[in-house]
């Protein structure tokens, strides 16, 4: 230990400190690749589950137009191919020959849309075929009578208790005109709050108490908004139920707290000598406050509502309580209407017992989680365009 | 000459702490007057009295006379942004707003209606920016914004953007402190040339300054106002012993 004493830097507890911030590093960093792995995980999860979803089996037979077929759609295609093709394709045979009616009284082959069990043998997944229509399917394959094209259906229709002819539009329009009425109403309210209460509001007691429930507000559980949506706008104002309407105003008082805390926060973070320099002309305070310190926490403000909407996109407790979980086929065309919205389509295929609802709910969630991740560029996007440089 | 601003026995509490005691002091038109005094001792609060940006502070409380024009801007039928219109103001951080630097200095002339959108306005731009000494610099630039500017350009571009409202009184609160010598000059010697036609209050740290540019100094001490006279009589032949110490330096 002599050596020890020659080195008048020598501190006998620095080896153990050195090694409690090795630790602690090290926890750092495996919190993160635990982290980072979970994400990994989850999404290679949803993607290989949701990605079979774009492709549907198509399969091709031959199929009769007449008299006959259009009573009795099921007699338009031969009896052994009948459990192989989808039930929603057959029943539109009607509409198909009002659009072509040149087809009436031909017989002709054409890619019709397989059932779902075709199509889940098709892509190799879990199928409950019988033997006889399996070794059919074989035949087809080998055959080249079946082929795997893109799912344009999955983005032109709404939902239907036919797996192979449901898809996410009607939903996807619900979330479009619920998130419209969310911001119309949000956004302007919210900001004005905002900047009531950082410009104009004195700190007094008062004050301090709406800032208080407004920050109570953000930690609200969201099934109780829906309650209150429930409550007032359904019960008291008589509002259509499950309609963008209702949900959109549920949403929207769910989202006022985060659009108030960002934008005060944008607001605050506006340089106070830019008021200063205001006021010192002579401007009023709505003049300083409208045009110089509101374009300077614009960015702020934008940021904060679209991460709020993004909060919203995703939000689908308050919406089961309103109705929005409903059964709806139909795409709504204004915002009275009945409809669904896209986290309640999700939560509703992940209900079903069919096979072929698992890949579509992994692929809502692949369509939502993209919205989502373009929403939030967006976001950066625009705080970095319009940051104003000091 | 001409009195320009009477002081009478102005007090000012924040809550209440009182921050000034008593201040009654005369400012001279066309002159430029000097608050020196160590931090802390009311000549910023006292500056900010007299176009009443203190107003902006809920906390603050002020009474006693100021009297501009033989009027005292703290009557009740006085509203303090007209006020401030006619007394401008410049800051210790130049703070030109992030915008153009034709839109700096045409915003509260067009706002205050005093010019419409045009060439009435052009004129009004080239000619503040000339008498603020910047034109020459920045005139191929109009369209650039403020804040891209140099300190002690930004500082005259504030100069300029006060002047274009047309003030009497120009009220600086150590305008040149965030600059380095260069610019500090360039200020000062756009301070002399602006006296003769606006009269002048600044608050300095820099009793160099204050001996350089104002006719007139005051000495504040703890919220007192300790000595009021001419520039060199403060510095060279106090009266008071408090302000002597200061001047030599033996505190501040």
């Amino acid at each position: 230990m002599s050596h020890h004493q020659d080195n008048p830097f020598y501190d006998p507890s620095l080896k153990k400190r050195h090694r409690a911030s090795k630790y602690f590093l090290w926890y750092a960093k495996g919190s993160l690749i635990f982290s980072i792995g979970f994400l990994c995980f989850f999404l290679l999860d949803i993607v290989i589950t949701g990605l079979p979803a774009f492709k549907q089996t198509y399969i091709n037979i031959e199929v009769s137009f007449n008299e006959k077929t259009i009573k009795s759609t099921r007699k338009a295609i031969d009896k052994k191919y009948r459990r192989l093709a989808s039930r929603a394709w057959l029943r539109n045979i009607p509409r198909l020959l009002e659009q072509q009616p040149e087809l009436m009284n031909t017989t002709q082959y054409m890619w019709v849309l397989a059932d779902d069990q075709v199509d889940q043998y098709a892509k190799q997944h879990h199928h409950k075929l019988k033997p006889k229509q399996l070794a059919l399917v074989e035949e087809m394959i080998a055959s080249d009578q079946l082929d795997i094209q893109f799912n344009t259906l999955f983005f032109s229709k709404g939902d239907s208790k036919i797996p192979e002819y449901s898809g996410i539009l009607s939903s996807v329009i619900g979330t479009i005109l619920t998130l419209l009425v969310t911001m119309a109403v949000a956004f302007p309210i919210g900001t004005m709050t905002a900047v009531y209460l950082e410009e104009f509001a004195e700190d007094n007691r008062f004050s301090q108490w709406i800032e208080i429930n407004i920050n109570n507000l953000a930690a609200i559980p969201s099934i109780l908004f829906g309650l209150l949506g429930l409550a007032v706008f359904i019960n008291l104002f008589g509002m259509p139920r499950s309609s963008p309407l209702v949900g959109g105003l549920t949403l929207a008082l769910m989202t006022l707290p985060i659009i108030i805390v960002s934008a005060r926060a944008a607001l605050r973070s506006v340089p106070d000598r830019i008021r200063q320099a205001g006021y010192g002309l002579g401007l009023t305070k709505i003049q300083v406050v409208k045009d110089h310190v509101l374009p300077l926490a614009f960015p702020g403000i934008m940021t904060g509502s679209i991460i709020g909407m993004a909060q919203a996109i995703g939000e689908t407790a308050p919406l089961i309580i309103i109705g929005m979980i409903a059964f709806i086929p139909d795409s709504p065309s204004s915002i009275m209407q009945a409809s669904t919205v896209l986290p309640a389509q999700i939560f509703t295929w992940a209900g079903m017992p069919e096979r072929a609802y698992v890949e579509r709910t992994a692929a809502g969630i692949i369509v939502l989680l993209s919205v989502l991740i373009s929403l939030n560029t967006i976001a950066v996007y625009l705080r970095k365009k319009f940051e104003v440089k000091w | 000459m001409k009195t320009k601003i009477q002081v009478n026995n102005l007090n000012l509490w924040y809550d209440s702490n009182q921050a000034l005691y008593d201040i009654n002091i005369e400012l001279y038109k066309n002159e430029i007057t000097a608050l020196i005094g160590p931090s802390g001792c009311g000549k910023s609060t006292f500056l900010r009295c007299v176009n009443r940006m203190n107003d902006l502070i809920s906390s603050v409380k002020v009474n006693g006379e100021v009297i501009i024009d033989n009027k005292n801007i703290y009557d009740a039928d006085v509203d303090e942004v007209a006020v401030r219109k006619r007394i401008g103001m410049v800051f210790q951080q130049p703070n030109p707003f992030p915008k153009s630097i034709y839109d700096n200095v045409s915003y509260a002339p067009l706002k205050h209606g005093m010019v419409k959108k045009g060439l009435a306005c052009h004129e009004l731009v080239e000619a503040s920016l000339r008498q603020s000494n910047l034109w020459d610099e920045v005139k191929d630039d109009l369209h650039k914004p403020g804040t891209a500017l140099s300190g002690g350009q930004q500082q005259r571009l504030c100069i300029a953007r006060t002047i274009a409202v047309k003030p009497d009184v120009i009220l600086m609160d150590e305008p040149t402190s965030a600059l380095d010598p260069i610019s500090t000059e360039k200020v000062e010697s756009l301070m002399l040339k602006l006296k003769k036609e606006y009269t002048i209050v600044i608050v300095t740290h820099n009793m160099q300054q204050a001996g350089r540019v104002a006719e007139y100094t005051a000495f504040f001490h703890l919220g007192k106002l300790i000595e009021y006279d001419k520039t060199e009589t403060i510095f060279l032949n106090p009266s008071k012993k408090k302000t002597e110490d200061y001047i030599t330096g033996r505190y501040g």
